[in-house]
């Protein structure tokens, strides 16, 4: 008997998406590990938002299956099951960071209740509960205790990013996606939050999906990576293998453009 | 037709109550489906009534499409009978379906109302018609309606309670005093409309049955009869009705809501019963209140100017 820490946690096969005529990804195949973090890199482009958005439900691919591992260790094709079931998935197993803090939080309650939301979602109905939980992951995202009523709004972006990341976690999802978490921020800033988001993950144990076209993000939080071009996933493997000794041609030439910089 | 006769000149070409046959069938389709799911909002094809849409044309359409000949009709504003808005939707149906009118709660078969329940229990064979100006409950968090109906769909209602845990964040307890949205039959969460939420426990197990309409927003939903109504809330912020610390200033009562009527410029002030044919019918009875006059019967208005002199 395989243990589950074994098996996989998403397995995507034969996964494409088009736009009418064009190409948005094309058969992508690949498996995240329980506990694994992911990078999907490539240039600007070259898909890996469409494929993101795919297997996290939130595209309908054109062709391809998605399957996640429930809980109860069962398999399940993603998009064989009831939007209900999709969605509670969604906001409790599952997490989403967006690039755009205001795309994921609600940007007129305050950050107690972004983080709380979750916790009423799947049932809580006790106030102070939720404010203890609620303070309790403010603090581990680095936001001072007292800023628990105000708006984002009246957060940097930093602080909005992080508190986005505390929104998602506090049911404790087993797989979180990423599409660009660091990319409108400063350089420190930045760096930073991969900071934490690498010390959060370690932690939690959690698996992460990380779309990013900055090869120093997928160097530094992601065990495995993909590379894409034109829609086409052109080499996978380990990440220090990847960057250190590229197979593909097009990956080579990635890697060289970047280390020049 | 004898009603119809009865119109006069100028409304002569209207149909009883107004409506062409058509649209109240159409209007007591989106009724009985409304009844059939509880707190759900059903479409329907609102039309344009001779009055603006803050007038409670939802309600008025609903009242339209349900009352015959022999209905008896009551119509109140904030629980008032006289005030312009109560005066006008009772005139135009007398006028459109010549039906007799009350004032009296017990009297009536329907009851349109805005923004109250009345203080005396509603019995079986009543119809209390609510005017609502947003029925969307959760629109106030998520405004775009594609959304809003998946969460209905779905029963995904976390969201109601940010709403509440926002209040109590921001002012130590749930603030919310008017439209407290409740769970109607274990499963649509639903908007009172603008009622008080002290008339929330009234919704619930009520005799009579509830409706629900909105013109503007094209939808109509219903609680039947004996149907379980529960204000939402948290286990260590229980749902509470508003109390008042004095009782009705003209006929004494407690228990009831108030209003706080201005008696003077110079701050002279009472609280008396929002529900006015409640507080005539007690006065009537005998009981008195603070500021009594003593005649023995006054309206609000009356008092005020009597109280004044
Ligand atoms: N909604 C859409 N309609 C039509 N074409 C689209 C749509 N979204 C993406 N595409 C196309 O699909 C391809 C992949 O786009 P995608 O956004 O997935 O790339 P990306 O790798 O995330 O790029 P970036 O790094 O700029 O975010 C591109 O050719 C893009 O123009
Ligand atoms: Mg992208
Ligand atoms: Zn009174």
């Amino acid at each position: 008997m395989m243990r589950l820490q074994e098996m996989p946690l998403l397995s995507v096969e034969g996964l494409s998406r088009y736009y009418g005529e064009r190409v948005g990804c094309r058969d992508v195949s690949f498996e995240v590990y329980p506990g694994e973090v992911l990078a999907i890199v490539g240039e600007s482009g070259s898909g890996k938002t469409t494929l993101l958005n795919c297997i996290s439900t939130r595209l309908e691919p054109s062709t391809g299956s998605v399957s996640y591992r429930m809980r109860d260790g069962a398999m399940r094709d993603l998009y064989r099951m009831s939007e209900a079931e999709r969605r509670l998935l969604m906001r409790t197993d599952w997490g989403f960071v967006h690039q755009n803090p205001a795309d994921g939080l609600r940007m007129t309650v305050s950050a107690g209740a972004n983080v709380g939301e979750r916790l009423m979602a799947v049932g809580e109905r006790h106030y102070g509960r939720i404010r203890d939980t609620a303070t309790h992951w403010l603090s581990r995202v680095e936001i001072a205790e007292d800023r628990i009523d105000d708006q984002p709004r009246a957060f940097s972006g930093g602080m909005r990013q992080r508190l986005q990341i505390a929104r998602n976690l506090v049911t404790g999802p087993r797989l979180v996606f990423m599409d660009e978490p660091t990319g409108g921020l400063d350089v420190s800033v930045q760096a930073r939050l991969l900071d934490l988001l690498r010390g959060l993950v370690n932690d939690l144990g959690l698996a992460a999906i990380v779309v990013t076209h900055d090869l120093a993000v997928a160097r530094l939080l992601s065990h495995r990576m993909i590379v894409m071009k034109d829609g086409r996933v052109v080499e996978e493997g380990l990440t220090d293998r990847v960057l250190d000794d590229p197979q593909a041609p097009y990956t080579q030439l990635l890697v060289s453009s970047i280390l020049q910089v | 037709m004898s009603a119809a006769a009865a119109l006069g000149e100028d409304l002569a070409t209207y149909n009883f109550a107004y409506l062409d046959e058509q649209t109240k069938r159409m209007i007591r389709r989106a009724i009985l489906k409304a009844i059939a799911i509880p707190g759900y909002q059903v479409p329907f094809a609102s039309r344009e009534m001779p009055m603006p849409y803050g007038w409670g044309t939802g309600g008025v359409q609903v009242t339209a499409s349900i009352i015959g000949p022999q209905d008896v009709l009551k119509v109140i504003d904030q629980g008032a009978d006289d005030t312009t808005n109560a005066v006008s939707i009772r005139a135009f149906f007398q006028k459109v379906a010549s039906v007799a009118v009350t004032t009296k709660t017990r009297e009536a078969t329907i009851i349109q109302t805005r923004h109250r329940i009345p203080e005396e229990k509603l019995q079986a064979g009543q119809v209390l018609v609510y005017q609502v100006p947003i029925p969307e409950p959760l629109r106030f968090l998520e405004p775009r309606e594609t959304e809003t109906r998946k969460m209905h769909a779905l029963e995904e209602y976390g969201l109601m309670h940010v709403k509440l845990y926002e209040d109590i964040a921001r002012h130590g307890h749930i603030a919310t005093t008017y439209a407290y949205p409740v769970l109607v039959a274990g499963r649509y969460v639903m908007d009172p409309s603008p009622t008080p939420k002290f008339d929330n426990p009234k919704m619930d197990m009520s005799d009579a049955l509830q409706l629900f309409g909105a013109g503007r927003e094209k939808r109509i939903y219903a609680i039947p009869p004996h149907t379980r109504v529960v204000s939402l809330d948290f286990e260590d912020h229980p749902f509470e009705i508003q109390t008042f610390d004095e009782p009705c200033a003209l006929c004494g009562a407690e228990g009831v809501y108030l209003d706080e009527v201005i008696l003077d410029d110079r701050g002279g002030r009472m609280f008396v019963c929002s529900d006015t044919d409640h507080c005539e019918d007690r006065r009537a009875a005998g009981h008195r209140g603070r500021l009594s006059p003593d005649e023995a019967y006054a309206g609000h208005g009356q008092v005020q100017e009597d109280t004044g002199r």
